[in-house]
């Protein structure tokens, strides 16, 4: 039997389309529908996360005044907000939400190879969060552990929901590694082995390939957590000792002997490490496609932002340990990690210098994705320097727990990617709804988020050189914390609080704009990239009409001297371009 | 094209069509086959993993050497037969032979009874007085075995399926795919196997 490519089995009639309601918008296997359900709950669950994290900067900010959460509460807050902002929000966001919609329509397929199984992902994330959200219902709240749930103090007494809070935690988990791994697979495959006929690997625009080697990074850093958690659920049910060392609880000692915690970090941290690169990859990719879509210019150095990519993505499982400096280790290998991490700065840098001269000379039209994208440059930068500061050993240790890690962190993986995130739903907006959103709407919606994060995290960093720990539910007596500091803390509560509310313009924008927003032409930024010319805007089911595209070009030919228009289609032949005569 | 020449193309030196007539996928193997590479990769982390934590925690001081029940010999050569049982059928089924079925029935029926095979290893540990808890080599012999036997057990889902299928009259071509792919993840398996026999055996 000879092999057939995938895209030359093609044929239209032979789709599945849905008939009724229920399996268009529900039991939908569709990409793009599974993309906006994956991406909803993904918001929803991040809505709460925000909530949460505004809770405890009233905590934090006015100690006295509010009396909102105790202790308890704001331990579990701290824990929730963590997990689902890294998990459930950002990582099913971009791939579940943007990997679903952006793969198949930029490389010019019908759909996912394996539609049922892309749907069976979907529903499986969806049960995650069920359960995941069930936390807060059952006796003893969810598991305030913090997002790392570091065995013992996990599940010991004391901890608050040390009893089901983290085992609903630990299942939560695995069944979304299982959805991840369901959906992982698709996008590899797509990827590898559905493309038109022309697009070769490098003719991919880069939020692919920023897709694709985060999922890679996924599949092989999942189970990592995986098998963290299967050992933790052990020590907590069945009483074995993987994780678990001799310890005595509120004066009894427990059964468990021997086991060790220091092992459960590594494999935290083995998986913990890439899923910042699994958040941040799709990130660079995204926000590249927009900047050059804007800038009206290809992408500065387009192999190397692609090897950046791969670079970063191999590197990404070799510093783990950078997460525990302060857990004890040999200095050799802090002296190792601390050498790849500062090593991983140099692809990163090189993303950020490609992204800068790219708008070098432009002809830069500033939308409100452009006000988002060119946003995220200066939070990624601000992030990534505070990294070189943490990723050396002699530094981290002093700053190791202090508000100083949590500004780095919030500006390089919570900041960062949702500037992107907000970036790419303005751009692609006009594809997915068929309106346009409200630009004056959406500018003050970026002025209000920048700024007011920079009122956020910037004072966060000076938090952290007082020595500021963090996780603390208040401060209490300490000499070294001037009294100053609980002001920095108000202000930056208050900041917190505009920001978080700012949010409600960019919903009402997006759902007012869906009735009643101007009706979009269907390649309303005169972008390249395939997912632009489809037939119908939005793209209806089969994406493409009776016949899949051919790609002739890269997704950047922006600009090109000679040519009409400033933007040549990738589904345009040369011999269709319209040149400017010579006369002109 | 090569892959390294795939990525280290210019794509902005060269416009037209690259390649055949056809769309051209980067491997030239069906999707499923793929996909069950990247799965394989993801599992063998996971075991890997697991290994590497056995590893570590034989290290501390509470560690109990416990040697490995010799029935496991046994179990081990139930699943040599099945996996080889599925690589003849992949070969009968490549020959274009009609008659799969009961070699590809045979190789299911021989990892049924491996896991069988292991259970009864179970319980005789049980009986022995070696459960989950009593010691944290028992507690990986439990995991270990247990997690392969739940690998088994999701390809075994796919062979009945498969199965079902040619005793309904389905012809063996039509599930060519579907037996090669069996016959790939049951050797990927077999060698789990042996490297979790050989960890454990290790104390």
């Amino acid at each position: 039997m000879a092999y057939v490519p995938l895209a030359d089995q093609d044929n239209e009639a032979d789709l599945h389309h849905p008939h009724s309601w229920v399996t268009k918008y529900v039991w939908s296997q569709d990409h793009k529908v599974i993309a906006i359900q994956y991406g909803g709950t993904a918001i929803l669950v991040g809505i709460a996360a925000l909530m949460l994290s505004l809770l405890m900067r009233m905590q934090l900010g006015f100690p006295e005044t509010f009396d909102l959460i105790d202790p308890n509460a704001y331990y579990q807050s701290v824990t929730m907000h963590g997990m689902i902002m890294v998990v459930y929000m950002l990582t099913a966001l971009l791939l579940g939400g943007f990997g679903n919609y952006m793969v198949p329509l930029m490389i010019g397929a019908r759909d996912m190879v394996f539609p049922f199984l892309n749907m069976l992902s979907f529903w499986f994330y969806l049960v995650s969060v069920l359960i995941l959200m069930a936390s807060f219902l059952v006796g003893g709240g969810p598991t305030g552990a913090g997002w790392t749930l570091y065995p013992p103090q996990a599940t010991l007494a004391g901890t608050p929901g040390h009893d089901m809070g983290i085992i609903l935690m630990l299942m939560s988990l695995a069944v979304f590694v299982v959805a991840f791994t369901m959906g992982g697979l698709n996008y590899v495959t797509t990827i590898l082995q559905n493309r038109a006929r022309g697009m070769t690997l490098m003719r991919m625009p880069l939020t692919v390939w920023g897709i694709f080697v985060a999922t890679v990074l996924g599949l092989f850093a999942f189970p990592a957590l995986l098998v963290s958690v299967i050992m933790m659920t052990f020590d907590t049910l069945l009483g074995t000792s993987f994780f678990m060392p001799a310890i005595i609880e509120s004066g009894t000692a427990l059964d468990h002997n021997g086991g060790s915690p220091v092992l459960f970090q590594h494999l935290f941290w083995f998986f913990g490490h890439p899923e910042v690169y699994i958040v941040a990859l799709p990130a660079f990719g995204l926000v590249s496609d927009v900047l050059s879509t804007h800038a009206r210019k290809n992408i500065f150095g387009y192999r190397m932002m692609v090897w950046a990519i791969i670079a970063i993505g191999g590197l990404s499982f070799i510093v783990w340990a950078h997460h525990m400096y302060v857990s004890g280790m040999n200095p050799y290998f802090g002296f190792f990690f601390a050498t790849t991490t500062l090593i991983i700065a140099v692809p990163t840098a090189l993303k950020v210098y490609n992204w800068v001269l790219t708008l070098w000379e432009g002809d830069i039209r500033l939308n409100a994705p452009m006000y988002f994208a060119i946003g995220f440059i200066f939070t990624f930068i601000h992030g990534g320097l505070t990294g070189l500061f943490l990723g050396n050993v002699v530094i981290d240790l002093p700053l190791s727990d202090t508000y100083f890690v949590v500004a780095h962190f919030h500006m390089v993986m919570g900041v960062s990617p949702v500037l992107v995130i907000f970036a790419s739903l303005y751009h692609w907006y006009p594809k997915m709804s068929g309106r346009m959103y409200h630009e004056g709407l959406a500018k003050l919606h970026f002025w209000i988020t920048f700024l007011g994060t920079y009122a956020i995290y910037l004072p966060m960093h000076y938090l952290g050189f007082l020595g500021v720990p963090r996780r603390y539910y208040a401060l209490g007596q300490t000499d070294f914390i001037p009294e100053s500091a609980q002001d920095l803390n108000a202000g930056i509560t208050i900041a917190a609080l505009i920001v978080g509310s700012a949010q409600i313009l960019f919903f009402i924008n997006i759902l007012w704009s869906l009735r009643n927003g101007k009706k979009a032409e269907s390649n309303p930024w005169g972008a390249a990239s395939l997912e632009w010319q489809t037939p119908d805007t939005p793209p209806i089911h089969g994406n493409w009409g009776k016949e899949l595209p051919t790609v002739y070009r890269w997704a950047y030919d922006y600009s090109v001297p000679g040519a009409k228009e400033d933007f040549i289609p990738q589904n345009m032949a040369d011999a269709d371009v319209e040149m400017e005569s010579k006369n002109d | 094209m090569s892959l390294f020449k795939q990525i280290t193309d210019k794509p902005w030196e060269r416009t037209g069509i690259i390649g055949g007539l056809r769309a051209e996928g980067t491997f030239s193997a069906p999707p499923e086959k793929v996909a069950l590479v990247f799965f394989l990769v993801a599992a063998s982390i996971v075991f890997s993993l697991f290994g590497v934590s056995y590893v570590i925690r034989m290290e501390l001081p509470d560690w109990v050497p416990v040697s490995e029940p010799s029935q496991l010999w046994f179990n081990t050569a139930l699943l040599v037969v099945s996996s080889f049982l599925f690589q003849r059928s992949k070969a009968v089924v490549s020959a274009g032979k009609k008659s799969v079925k009961s070699t590809f029935a045979a190789g299911g029926i021989f990892a049924i009874l491996f896991i069988a095979a292991q259970m009864v290893t179970w319980q005789n540990l049980q009986a022995q007085g070696l459960f989950m808890t009593s010691n944290p080599a028992n507690s990986f012999y439990y995991l270990l075995t247990g997690l392969h036997a739940l690998h088994i057990l999701g390809g075994l889902w796919v062979w009945s399926k498969s199965l079902l299928r040619l005793l309904s009259g389905a012809k063996p071509e039509e599930l060519r795919l579907s037996i090669e792919l069996c016959t790939v993840y049951w050797h990927f398996l077999l060698i789990v196997w042996i490297a979790v026999f050989a960890v454990l055996s290790n104390t």
